[in-house]
């Protein structure tokens, strides 16, 4: 039988959600996993995450609409984020940020066409003595600086130990 | 990346389960009393007693009872947690443990925000070493009938999740947005039962109190705030880093030891805190003068107060779960007086309107974050208010 994409995933949440026993307390460990393997979660995730717990869709879409690491469009193989903690040296920062704009072709908040990066801001995550900072997929890299940034996504494209591995987040 | 660790410090010179090898010795009320003679109070923020809080816990109907560690550390500023569960795990997880053996509970959870997940492969690894040692899991050694295990819970990026009523709602798996309190988690915590949530540090000193005995740390800090405390201390410094003091230590000590000169402010206690100026170094950290968060940023004289005010603003009303109007609504006001005030368009009358919102603000929500919200531009205001006017002007936009 033919099934398409989009019945795949329907299928593989589901069984996902019944390895939690289909209990509503486990939604936002269903979620994480969901955001892990697909990197966003759908409006569809969404909807079929609902009728498995028996919720109203809503209510799905209050928790995913609440945390920062669950999204609803589909982020890059990489998000490379930038600390903005006020204790970090604002001009060292500046200069990382406008490089790595320049290096991705994007701007802050936005993905690559070809799926591969997003480029984000965050707030302070807790390195606020070693700044300024850079995070690719949960892998910190302190005291940044605006000429590692080519090396950076060299590493990322080609397998190399300063990221960890895609979908970590 | 390195390590944030300075000095000698008593994490580090305490050897591990000694505290608990103690605490199976006594009765559990026994181990409350010890407690509360050492005067411990939580280094999570609240400042509220430990043994208070475990007495109430002990004395609630369950069923069942959690221990809750709250590794959440979103206050900007604050980098102590992560330092203590890199260096000394084990003293936390002791600290849970000697919390559980008090209150009767037996299950713990280490909530751990998502950004240090990086660490959460050297938490598991402790704790299956704990488990292996019979530290945790059936029969902890000592008293036959003490089970208790602790599991991970990795957060999704939300800093009111800090808060620990919202830190219940998100392990019950819905939006991390404040309850209304009473009940306490006291009394009732997570799914119901009765829960001791602490923060980080608290739970490490616990297992140095039963390490040392109460009357060691009793005798250090002040008569209001006894014992010791881990500070995050970062920006214009030449020595950041986390740092241990004596509760009571001056602010001109703390910025000789961090070798910090031209010194314009100091914030205290992170994007909650206050910022403090140089009329006021003399000021003491302890619960008699200026409450201690666990974070202080040293801000030099090149610094724009207004990019601080401004920073910290865009940070709560980001993080502003919504639920009250005044925090939600109020913080944006703010935010926007400091655009106003950077662009040169801000009437005396609209920032004095401005510090009455704040004060609102402050009174009319229904949890620490809009309570302490408005502090650092209130402050900031009252201090620097020369350095804020008369901007020169920009256009909109
Ligand atoms: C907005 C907000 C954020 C908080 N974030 C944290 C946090 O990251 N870590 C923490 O230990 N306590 C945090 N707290 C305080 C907790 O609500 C709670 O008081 C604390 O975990 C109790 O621990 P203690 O008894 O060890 O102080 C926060 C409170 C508020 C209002
Ligand atoms: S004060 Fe702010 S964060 Fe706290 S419950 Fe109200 S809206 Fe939410």
């Amino acid at each position: 039988m033919l099934t398409t994409e989009r019945d795949r995933i329907g299928l593989e949440i589901e069984k996902l959600v019944r390895s939690y026993h289909n209990d509503c307390g486990a939604l936002i460990a269903i979620l994480q996993e969901v955001q892990r393997r697909y990197r966003h979660v759908s409006q569809y995730a969404m909807q079929v995450i609902a009728d498995a717990l028996d919720v109203h869709p809503a209510q799905v879409f209050s928790v995913v609409s609440y945390y920062r690491f669950l999204s609803t469009t589909p982020r890059g193989r990489f998000v490379i984020q930038l600390s903005d903690c006020i204790a970090h040296d604002a001009v060292e920062r500046a200069a990382v940020a406008r490089q790595l704009e320049n290096d991705l072709g994007i701007r802050f908040g936005e993905t690559t066409v070809d799926g591969l990066f997003s480029l984000e801001h965050t707030g302070c995550i807790g390195m606020c003595d070693q700044g300024p900072v850079v995070s690719v997929n949960g892998r910190i890299h302190t005291q940044f600086t605006a000429d590692r940034v080519g090396a950076l996504l060299r590493d990322c494209l080609g397998g190399g130990d300063m990221v960890a591995a895609p979908g970590r987040d | 990346m390195k390590s944030s660790l300075t000095g000698k410090l008593t994490f580090a010179l305490v050897e591990p389960d000694t505290g608990l090898a103690h605490a199976v010795t006594m009765s559990p009320p026994g181990i409350v009393d010890e407690l509360r003679r050492s005067g411990l109070r939580g280094r999570g923020g609240g400042g509220f007693e430990v043994a208070e809080k475990w007495r109430l816990c002990a004395a609630a109907e369950g069923p069942g009872r959690f221990i809750v560690c709250n590794a959440a550390e979103g206050e900007p500023g604050s980098f102590k947690d992560r330092a203590i569960l890199q260096g000394f795990a084990q003293l936390v997880f002791e600290g849970m443990t000697i919390a559980a053996a008090a209150v009767g509970a037996s299950r713990g959870i280490l909530y751990l925000r998502r950004e240090y997940g990086y660490m959460a492969a050297h938490m598991e690894s402790v704790l299956a070493a704990r488990r292996h040692a019979g530290l945790l899991g059936q029969c902890i050694p000592g008293r036959g009938d003490f089970d208790f295990d602790i599991s991970i819970h990795l957060g999704d990026g939300a800093y009111v999740c800090g808060q620990e009523t919202a830190l219940l709602e998100y392990l019950e798996g819905r939006r991390g947005e404040p309850r209304n309190r009473p009940p306490w988690p006291t009394t009732r915590g997570l799914r119901g039962a009765p829960t001791v949530v602490h923060n980080v540090e608290t739970f490490a000193w616990v297992s140095c109190v039963l390490a040392r005995g109460a009357a060691w740390f009793k005798n250090l800090g002040t008569a209001g705030s006894p014992g010791l405390k881990l500070f995050s201390v970062s920006g214009d410094c030449q020595r950041p880093g986390v740092y241990e003091f004596q509760l009571g230590f001056s602010i001109s000590e703390l910025l000789e030891t961090v070798g910090a000169e031209r010194v314009k402010g100091v914030q205290i206690g992170g994007a909650s805190g206050r910022m403090i100026p140089p009329s006021q170094f003399h000021r003491t950290i302890a619960m008699e003068d200026l409450p201690y968060g666990g974070a202080i940023i040293v801000f030099g004289e090149e610094r724009d107060m207004l990019d601080v005010a401004g920073n910290y603003l865009r940070f709560f009303v980001r993080e502003s779960c919504g639920q009250c109007v005044p925090c939600r609504e109020g913080t944006r006001r703010l935010l926007d007086g400091v655009e106003r005030l950077r662009q040169g368009r801000c009437p005396a009358v609209h920032l004095d309107r401005l510090c009455e919102l704040g004060n609102t603000i402050r009174l009319t929500s229904k949890c620490g974050l809009g309570q302490s919200a408005p502090q650092a531009f209130l402050s900031i205001v009252s201090h620097y208010r020369r350095e804020l006017m008369g901007r020169e002007r920009h256009e909109r936009g």
